[in-house]
């Protein structure tokens, strides 16, 4: 049913729950509950601020709510059609959805946050479905895979495979049986694009998972989401209870002889489960440990049958391939990067969050034109994309072209979205040790590179970033990232080294300041800086004394103080708190 | 010992004593139950026909996965890099001061548990956290302990009610 208006709320989830249930009761007692709809929504806006609302189309925005003042919007606003002025947030705006950011493009996050993903009519509304019909009645397996094929559309996983190409191999194998099956196992840090998809438009992976199973010959597919998001899943089931409502699900689809159901696996915490030999181990009910390839999954995959496994957004932009047509999607993107990308931009950066924009777009556009700029006017440093895997992308190449190819070139890779953006601030060696702290977690332990490799990687970079770095440390970095890389079976081990090599590569410089002149550029690792009390500027108010948790500031009210060096812990409290700014950093 | 039996049975009774169902069968009972025993291990084993050894290898592999009793509320910090580079640190610390543990420990009294996860894809407002089922983001030290202090006070005033109502 067409509703007037749509309250999307955001916050907390048991928050939110509360309000909800406010607006649901009022709407009832003014007899609304048929004409707006109460939608529970992700985080919208860089700064939550208690539970938000944002009434479209009018799109007012409300913050701070709570289940009280859920009657005086839905009477006044609502009913009497008068936004309610104190509850409105002024400082920022948000923009409607339907008009995001020009430099971007919506495909795969077309419906997100303007459907309700509860309710499959509102996904039908939006030509849903219509691809999967389209398939089944009008076009042969091998259609559908050419019409892939002119798309170009590649995985979205990270790799880059060619869809097509995959979909192809696991066709020609022959098995009584195949599989199809979504990777939803999104654990690079700095990615929640597949968790929005899931989130607000399940039944566009759904869509394309059924058009896959038929291009492959499979009637049985599996969902893999991490259980770290819980909203994902739930939405996930009830769209899949939808779906088997319509007859989109299970028998005789669309009156064909193709059937096709599916079933939804959450992981349980091992990042290595987003390798795909690891995932389906994982669905087995195994420990998440990768396996030689080949055979690849196409040939030999779950319960050693043919299997197909993409990323969500790769099963996300399907339906409107099939749709619109491969020319209309390879329209978009480079010669050999077709298409959108989703990013999820995080870290120093004024707006943050989840975008959408034609490959070949420049990592400038992306930071400057989309996300508004570095945080605060600082300088840019660097752009880390590809997650754990990835690398850092330095200043001097802001205009570079963001695709598969060229981000391999300069030494990262587009991995599945992640846009961390780097400030002046951000220590490049503090970073990596990050990054390599994270692989060597997750090593699953199989190969011996990666889990002693990453650990010994892990240890001499602490060593830097704690005052104790030796002449040779880089070098050792330099071999033993290449060993770990030669010596892995996944992708996970290949890649791990990546963050080090690359700021090695980019920020060397860096690093060398940390191990001979024991210096921290970014005033960053606490070994290598040191709190001064300028005694010209130092009015002697004792604030810095009060506050510091080790009490090694003296100095009498209204003289100069000073910080005793041996036993400051480098907290930087003094700084915060002096008024007038006296207190620097070395 | 008869609850464990009870809560492991019904879980794997869902899933049809189905082996492959193992992971799910782990993380469901270990949802309900707030941790995995040996107890509960061992009648898991027993009931899906997988040896012990293969239970507890694929139990302690996967990290929402519990070995240990934790806390009333679980706190999962984001430790990667995303968070870090928006004043992770800082909150980290206020974390261990304000409830006087390192990371990976419960406090005496069993109410709070320290723990980092991985990445929860809320890296639009990180640094973020999760305490139980919530997520809470743009975290500072200051919003760190206001955060704690309610949930504190949210358990003195059930407290005082279930003493109120006779429950204690």
């Amino acid at each position: 049913m067409a509703r007037r208006a749509h309250i999307i709320l955001s916050g907390t989830t048991a928050q939110v729950q509360k309000v909800k249930a406010a607006f649901l009761e009022s709407l009832d007692e003014f007899g609304l509950t048929d004409e707006v709809d109460v939608l529970e929504a992700a985080e919208m806006t860089v700064s939550p601020r208690g539970v938000e609302a944002v009434v479209y189309p009018d799109v007012v925005h409300y913050v701070q709510l709570t289940p009280q003042d859920a009657p005086t919007i839905v009477e006044e606003h609502l009913y009497k059609g008068r936004p309610v002025g104190e509850l409105i947030y002024e400082e920022q705006i948000v923009e409607p959805l339907e008009a995001p950011s020009t430099k971007e493009v919506r495909v795969v996050l077309r419906n997100v946050g303007k459907i309700n993903p509860e309710r499959i009519d509102d996904y039908i509304a939006e030509d849903g479905y219509a691809a999967l019909g389209k398939v089944l009645t009008e076009m042969s397996p091998e259609d559908v895979i050419a019409e892939i094929k002119r798309s170009g559309l590649r995985g979205r996983g990270g790799a880059g495979f060619p869809t097509w190409l995959k979909w192809t191999f696991a066709r020609q194998s022959s098995a009584d049986e195949k599989y199809v099956i979504c990777n939803g196992d999104e654990g690079d840090p700095g990615a929640f694009m597949n968790r929005r998809v899931l989130e607000g438009d399940p039944h566009a992976v759904i869509e394309g998972m059924a058009i896959a199973a038929y291009a492959i010959g499979a009637s049985q597919g599996y969902f893999y989401v991490r259980a770290e998001y819980p909203i994902a899943i739930r939405m996930l089931r009830i769209a899949l209870a939808q779906a088997r409502d319509y007859g989109l699900l299970g028998e005789s689809i669309f009156g064909t002889d193709f059937g096709f159901d599916l079933e939804v696996r959450m992981g349980a915490g091992a990042f290595v489960c987003g390798e795909e030999t690891a995932l389906m181990q994982s669905i087995e009910g195994k420990r998440g440990q990768p396996r030689t390839r080949p055979p690849y999954p196409a040939t030999s995959g779950l319960w050693d049958k043919p299997t197909n496994i993409n990323n969500v957004e790769t099963y996300a932009n399907v339906p409107q391939i099939l749709l619109k047509g491969g020319e209309w999607f390879a329209s978009m993107g480079t010669e050999k990067s077709k298409g959108t990308k989703t990013f999820a931009i995080a870290g120093k950066v004024a707006r943050t969050g989840l975008i959408e924009v034609p490959l070949g777009i420049t990592v400038r556009e992306i930071v400057y034109d989309v996300g508004g700029g570095v945080l605060n006017d600082k300088a840019f440093k660097a752009v880390q994309t590809g997650g754990p895997m990835g690398g850092c992308i330095p200043e001097q190449y802001l205009d570079m072209s963001v695709d598969y190819e060229t981000l391999a070139e300069v030494g990262s890779i587009m991995g599945s979205g992640g846009f961390v953006v780097m400030d002046e601030e951000t220590c490049m060696v503090d970073i990596a040790r990050f990054f390599i702290d994270f692989a060597q977690e997750e090593s699953c332990g199989k190969c011996v590179p990666c889990r002693v490799g990453t650990r010994k990687m892990l240890e001499t970079l602490n060593r830097i970033c704690g005052g104790e770095g030796k002449p040779g440390d880089i070098e050792t970095l330099e071999t033993l990232g290449q060993y770990v890389t030669l010596g892995s079976l996944c992708g996970l081990g290949q890649g791990a080294p990546n963050p080090v090599l690359s700021t090695i590569e980019h920020f060397r410089e860096e690093y060398e300041a940390h191990i001979y002149d024991k210096r921290c550029p970014a005033k960053v690792c606490r070994a290598l800086i040191k709190y001064e009390i300028d005694p010209v500027t130092c009015i002697g108010c004792t604030r810095c004394a009060r506050n510091c948790p080790v009490s090694c500031i003296t100095g009498a009210p209204r003289e100069v103080h000073v910080i005793d060096q041996d036993i400051c812990i480098r907290c930087g409290i003094c700084a915060q708190v002096c008024p007038v700014d006296a207190v620097s950093v070395e | 010992m008869e609850e464990v039996l009870a809560i492991t049975d019904k879980v794997v009774d869902k899933y049809g004593g189905d082996p492959e169902s193992l992971v799910e069968v782990l993380r469901e009972v270990n949802d309900k139950s707030g941790y995995l025993s040996r107890e509960h291990l061992a009648r898991i084993a027993e009931r899906l026909s997988q040896p012990l050894s293969k239970v507890y290898g694929v139990a302690s592999f996967y990290s929402l996965i519990n070995l240990e009793p934790l806390g009333q509320h679980v706190i999962r910090f984001c430790q990667d890099a995303p968070c870090h580079i928006v004043g992770g640190r800082e909150v980290w610390e206020a974390l261990e001061k304000e409830l006087g543990i390192p990371f990976g420990e419960t406090t005496l009294d069993g109410q709070w548990s320290l723990l980092t996860t991985s990445c929860i894809g809320a890296c639009a407002v990180g640094p973020v956290m999760m305490v139980d089922d919530d997520i809470h983001g743009n975290l500072t030290p200051e919003k760190v302990r206001d955060i704690i202090a309610d949930y504190r006070e949210q358990d003195e005033r059930a407290t005082a009610t279930a003493v109120q109502g006779g429950q204690v």
